[in-house]
């Protein structure tokens, strides 16, 4: 019995290197030098909508990398996309950021959330390669000492301490009740927010849990609605949010809703079925219309994939900035174009991109959001540059 | 108090839904002795059937009032996972019925897996809305709030909960359910037809579990293709509670397991000062199934009979 069992992993073992052997002779048509660079984000799960959506970005940018003949060094090279599943779960991730590192992948555009992409990074960084994240976001990922690793959205500290601030003085909120989801995306936002809110003068009456799968808030909300608050944040993803807020509202709970943004998607809205109206959210960075190449962006992306939900502006720019730190440095050895990438200045379309000593960008703005008329409108942009002309 | 009302409400929705679930695993486990672990996804089919159902009525333009519609999606969502249940007794358990217990177990996870993946191809990954059309009266009693929904939800379920209860109790077919379900072979012996009655019962099971699938999505206002896998679990753990076999027991468990997590989930905080947090509202339905197993393996009805050869 263990023999017959042993001889199936063998062959597992076996097809699996085939697969890889095929994978590794396709390529190298025409002279030309190819560059794997590898994704990651969830492409099953309640959060395979930003998935999918990370992993379009991404491609559109190699897709149009290829298009228009990028030479590295004098040498021309075609850029290969390897995508890969990490369910959103941090077991899963070191499992496949392992497998790209095998592969010689020579950068990575992910992970998406902030609880996978912290510990894929040590193996990333362990391996050499350069990391750029499109969308964690806790402070974390960068206060690890790693110097491979990147992000080009401005992490928590920054959107919890606005957001903080931004419901006890704008808001009016003076008692307000937090439920986070417990991942190091939802729990960094929230103590965050909880940090500011305090600062600014508010009462936090309730701090309840939830987990990245849960359907049923019925009972959390009931407690916090015992407590009485006049604001309700929530930090985790759009999956959670919108049925958390069709609930709030079925229990007759007036109080604000408001997100970060892991909820300020189309999805929370649809998920919601109605209830979202009125709710806020913020994102970091400046609002798609406002980017410098956002509009022109957003066309050709929905004409691809259909409409953006979230992150793909962010993982077209983290591809952008990777290849332009390879040009600059006449290499795609992570090795050589990773202090390249420290020190550029790059015209992306969400931002001009500039690197901090620890791999943050620059200068990151947060936008707060409403639901307005069934739909994200733009409130106001607080932090950062001025925003550029949309040009 | 008010608070605990609402707790108790909230929970007694949720529970009549688990109650619906767990009496599917209970009468198959009474004929069979199987664990039916495919019984959630059935459930979650029944969500998924309805929902399509439901936008394509809405799509079709007609303007029906929202009732119509959920009812247009209940009434298609049915016949289906009454075929369902029918095909998947008849290719997963049916052939391994002499077998060792274990093999249908396997099956069962098996088909299990099978459905999942199956959804997962028809409806995508990612979560599926429930239209907004049904109407959202509050109406308060004693401080706390309920929604038509929640009252409609749980009196549904009660009232198909007497409906089974009558026809297992009442009926020719119910008849021939208890007597195979005390001694199959006696029972092929005097006539019932032994094979029919299974069926049957894997249809009448499915049948409930589409209608609680439909529940849980226009209660939570979402479906997806993995629903089914905890909620399987929980009314799984709803009719150990009760007493596996145990028809009344599964509806006392699916109600109890309700309320409990309602409760711990709302005042666990509060009590453990912090120490354990609302996020593991999951995980006392599995300290429920220790417990039970632990201390009162037939379950609350159960009664204690001597292991069968």
């Amino acid at each position: 019995m263990k023999s017959r069992l042993l001889a199936v992993l063998f062959s597992a073992l076996l097809l699996n290197f085939a697969a890889c052997g095929k994978r590794e002779a396709l390529p190298a048509a025409g002279g030309e030098e190819v560059i794997k660079i590898g994704a990651v984000q969830p492409l099953t799960g309640p959060q395979a909508h930003l998935g999918k959506d990370n992993e379009n970005g991404t491609r559109m940018a190699i897709d149009d990398a290829n298009a228009r003949g990028t030479t590295i060094g004098g040498k021309k090279v075609r850029f290969e996309l390897l995508s890969e599943d990490d369910q959103a779960d941090p077991r899963t991730a070191t499992i496949v950021a392992q497998k790209l590192v095998d592969a010689g992948v020579r950068g990575i555009i992910g992970h998406l959330n902030s609880g996978t992409t912290i510990p894929a990074a040590k193996i990333y960084y362990d391996a050499g390669i350069v990391q750029i994240s499109p969308s964690a976001t806790n402070p974390k990922y960068t206060e690890q000492g790693f110097k491979t690793a990147f992000r080009v959205m401005p992490n928590d500290v920054q959107q919890g301490r606005v957001l903080g601030d931004y419901a006890v003085t704008r808001l009016g909120a003076k008692k307000i009740a937090i439920i986070d989801d417990r991942t190091a995306y939802g729990q960094g936002v929230a103590d965050q927010f909880e940090k500011a809110a305090k600062a600014a003068g508010a009462e936090i009456v309730a701090h309840e849990f939830t987990t990245d799968k849960s359907t049923d808030f019925m009972a959390i909300l009931t407690a916090v609605k015992a407590k009485k608050p006049d604001l309700l944040f929530f930090g985790g993803m759009d999956a959670q949010g919108g049925p958390m807020i069709k609930q709030f509202k079925s229990l007759g709970m007036g109080a604000i809703f408001l997100t970060a943004d892991g909820g300020s998607t189309p999805e929370f809205i649809r998920l919601s079925g109605g209830a979202a109206e009125g709710a806020y959210s913020s994102l970091p960075g400046l609002p798609l219309d406002k980017m410098p190449g956002g509009k022109a962006f957003a066309d050709r992306f929905s004409a691809k994939y259909g409409q953006i939900q979230l992150y793909a502006p962010y993982c077209y720019d983290a591809v952008g900035v990777m290849i332009a730190a390879m040009q600059k440095a006449g290499s795609s050895d992570p090795a050589k174009y990773q202090p390249a990438l420290a020190g550029i200045a790059y015209d992306g379309v969400t931002a001009k991109i500039r690197f901090d000593q620890k791999g943050d960008i620059k200068d990151g703005a947060i936008t707060l959001y409403q639901v307005k008329d069934g739909k994200w409108q733009m409130i106001e942009t607080v932090g950062g540059p001025a925003p550029a002309s949309a040009k | 108090m008010d608070i605990f009302l609402q707790q108790l409400l909230n929970g007694l929705v949720l529970g009549s839904v688990y109650a619906l679930i767990a009496l599917g695993y209970t009468m198959v486990y009474g004929i069979l002795e199987l664990i039916n672990f495919a019984h959630g996804e059935v459930v979650m089919i029944g969500a998924m059937v309805s929902l399509a159902v439901i936008n394509a009525l809405m799509a079709s333009g007609m303007a029906l009032p929202g009732v119509v519609i959920v009812a247009g999606g209940v009434l298609v969502a049915v016949p289906v996972c009454m075929a369902l249940g029918f095909a998947i007794e008849r290719i997963a358990y049916r052939p391994l019925r002499r077998a060792p217990r274990l093999a249908p177990l396997i099956t069962a996870i098996g088909v299990s897996i099978v459905l999942q993946n199956v959804a997962m191809i028809i409806w995508g990954r990612s979560y599926i809305s429930f239209p907004p059309i049904l109407p959202v009266t509050r109406h308060a009693i004693g401080g706390a709030t309920v929604t038509d929904l929640q009252i409609f939800i749980f009196l549904l379920a009660l009232l198909l909960m007497a409906g089974l209860a009558l026809l297992v109790q009442r009926t020719r077919i119910g008849r021939a359910m208890r007597a195979t379900a005390q001694a199959p072979e006696i029972a092929g012996l005097m006539g019932v037809n032994v094979n029919a009655v299974i069926s049957f019962t894997f249809v009448l099971g499915s049948a409930l579990a589409a209608v609680a699938g439909v529940m849980v999505s226009a209660y939570y206002g979402i479906a997806h293709y993995y629903m089914g896998f905890l909620l399987g679990l929980k009314a799984f753990t709803a009719a150990v509670l009760g007493g596996i076999g145990n028809i009344a027991g599964a509806m006392l468990g699916g109600l109890l397991l309700g309320v409990i997590e309602s409760m711990a989930a709302g005042y666990i905080g509060d009590i453990t000062g912090g120490f354990l947090g609302s996020n593991y509202q999951d995980v006392f339905a599995f300290f429920v199934l220790i417990g039970v197993l632990v201390f009162r393996p037939s379950g609350l009805l159960g009664e204690r009979v001597a292991e069968r050869a």
